[in-house]
């Protein structure tokens, strides 16, 4: 199949050039948008290998929700280019040393590992059905595994709302349960005004 | 014959024929809601709405098209130029792209694909980048507002429409749209996912209108606080690019609601007479009533509050459809299963 053969190298090419824009933009808005290109492409990716399902929850999950509220949050910053671009040098040091740790961790695991020598995935059956396959496995054989991450994950939400969580004093805030308790009898008396009989 | 169409370029050629032909009916359709809502609203409001163009106003969307097209582009001078210009066709693609999967009969789609309902879920969530990347590049206040406004309303409901098409999965046990719809088939309506699921039902539709930044949930436009939000700074077909998105985007909800709880192609009642109308027809009624229902909501309710919208889609919609799953879930493992499947 040459055009999936092509495809493959127009979506590398490009997930690989948006993946170094994000670190080389200057704009954190420009770097969060060319990571939402990258995700795009890795999902495009997960598609030619016939993985859907993971393509489109990467789409569904990371460009959908992640990725808007990293936007939320970048687009609120105030972008002084000239500050963020101060102490590259002093910082580089440091980069460096964590980037030549990572590569080789990374190079560590890819040879000694069977993650490095993973044949190349034969033809993809017609209508396989990943989606259904992938339920079935995480559900019977990696059920513990499944729910004890869907646990952790549950515990650091609600570690995460308890952190930022603070009442502060003075701030009007509405209370729903009033407002829908309110009846019009409560709010509106009416008043008998007929003059008195002489 | 079906074998010759899907190999070389003949499979380019034909998908790109399948293309036009759902895509220019959509465009149509398009123009023709934005004048059915002006009439519609214009009725409950014992107004006569636009007359004038055309037979009782029956050429007012060319009308108001080519005045579109013929406006200037009018570029804020501190606007971020190229992200001004594209948040338009972010918004417009996506609004385009989830045509890709809809079932418009039985096995009859640009593509049938096995994943559909979710790429039709990844895909419709990809419109608020427009939307946010318009507010943020017009350095406008306002639109920035509105930006945020669309951004926190999307995550919200976004969950809870999730969770009401998980409902749908549990009953159809399949991602395939064309296949949720032959699920529904067997009696007449009562058949249909609306019954078993009636919360869901509510909860995608309502969700539907506020994934679409429509009213009572448009507070990403809010005339009345923030001009007109996101795209205050946007004249001419920029404009347009985002009108003819969220339109294109109703019709979408409206067609999808139709597919996953309305028995789709599916006759209301099955009898011989109204199984021979075509399933199309009964398809397009379908969503033409709930898109009466969206112009229906438009008239009759105030836009909620900001902190209402956000209550209801966290507080309400998203225990309302977990609690549901676990209803259906339980109905299922009971000898409802045979009813319910």
């Amino acid at each position: 199949m040459i055009i999936t053969t092509i495809l493959f190298y127009l979506f590398s090419a490009i997930l690989l050039g948006s993946a170094t824009a994000v670190i080389t933009a200057r704009n954190p808005v420009y770097a969060s948008l060319f990571l939402v290109l990258a995700f795009f492409n890795a999902a495009a990716l997960f598609i030619l290998l016939g993985a859907e399902f993971l393509g489109l929850i990467l789409i569904l999950v990371y460009v959908g929700a992640v990725m808007v509220l990293f936007l939320f949050v970048v687009m609120m910053l105030d972008i002084n280019l000239t500050r963020l671009k101060e102490g590259f040098l002093s910082y580089l040091p440091l980069g460096l040393a964590i980037a030549i740790l990572g590569v080789l961790e990374l190079a560590v695991v890819f040879w000694t590992s069977p993650l490095g020598h993973i044949p190349a995935p034969g033809p993809i059956p017609a209508n396989a059905d990943n989606t259904r396959a992938l339920g079935v496995l995480l559900y019977t054989h990696y059920l513990y595994p499944f729910e004890i991450a869907a646990v952790i994950l549950l515990v650091a939400i609600i570690a995460a709302i308890a952190l930022t969580l603070r009442r502060r004093q003075g701030t009007k805030t509405q209370s729903i349960d009033a407002q829908m308790a309110v009846r019009a009898k409560d709010r509106i008396s009416l008043v008998n005004l007929r003059r008195p009989e002489q | 014959m079906h074998d010759f169409y899907q190999t070389g370029w003949w499979a380019v050629i034909w998908s790109i024929i399948k293309i036009v032909i759902v895509v220019v009916p959509l465009l149509l359709g398009v123009a023709y809601l934005t004048l059915a809502e002006r009439k519609v609203i214009g009725y409950m409001q014992v107004r006569l709405g636009p007359n004038r163009v055309g037979f009782r106003g029956s050429l007012q969307p060319i009308a108001d098209a080519l005045k579109l097209m013929f406006k200037e582009v009018i570029i804020p001078t501190s606007a971020n130029r190229f992200l001004f210009l594209a948040a338009p066709v972010l918004a417009f693609v996506p609004a385009l792209l989830v045509w890709a999967a809809v079932p418009f009969g039985p096995d009859v789609a640009i593509s049938n694909m096995n994943a559909g309902l979710l790429y039709v879920l990844a895909i419709a969530g990809l419109g608020v980048y427009g939307i946010i990347v318009a507010g943020w590049a017009s350095n406008s206040k306002y639109a920035f507002l509105g930006a945020m406004r669309a951004a926190a309303q999307l995550v919200a409901y976004e969950i809870a429409m999730g969770f009401a098409l998980v409902g749908v999965l549990m009953l159809a046990q399949t991602l395939n749209l064309s296949k949720i719809v032959e699920a529904q088939a067997g009696g007449g309506f009562w058949s249909w996912y609306w019954l078993p699921l009636f919360p869901f039902f509510l909860v995608y539709f309502i969700s539907g209108v506020a994934e679409t930044n429509r009213a009572p949930f448009d507070v990403a436009e809010g005339e009345s606080e923030i001009v007109a939000g996101f795209h205050v700074e946007y004249s001419g077909m920029a404009f347009a690019l985002f009108f003819l998105a969220e339109y294109a985007n109703m019709i979408f909800v409206s067609l999808l609601t139709t597919v996953l709880f309305l028995g789709g192609w599916y006759a209301p009642i099955n009898t011989p007479l109204l199984t021979w109308i075509p399933g199309l027809v009964w398809l397009l009624l379908k969503t033409a009533f709930l898109l009466y229902v969206f112009l229906w909501i438009r008239a009759t309710f105030p836009r909620y509050r900001y902190d209402q919208i956000m209550r209801l889609g966290w507080k309400v919609f998203i225990p309302v459809t977990i609690a549901w799953i676990v209803v259906v879930g339980i109905a299922l493992e009971t000898p409802m299963r045979a009813i319910l499947r």
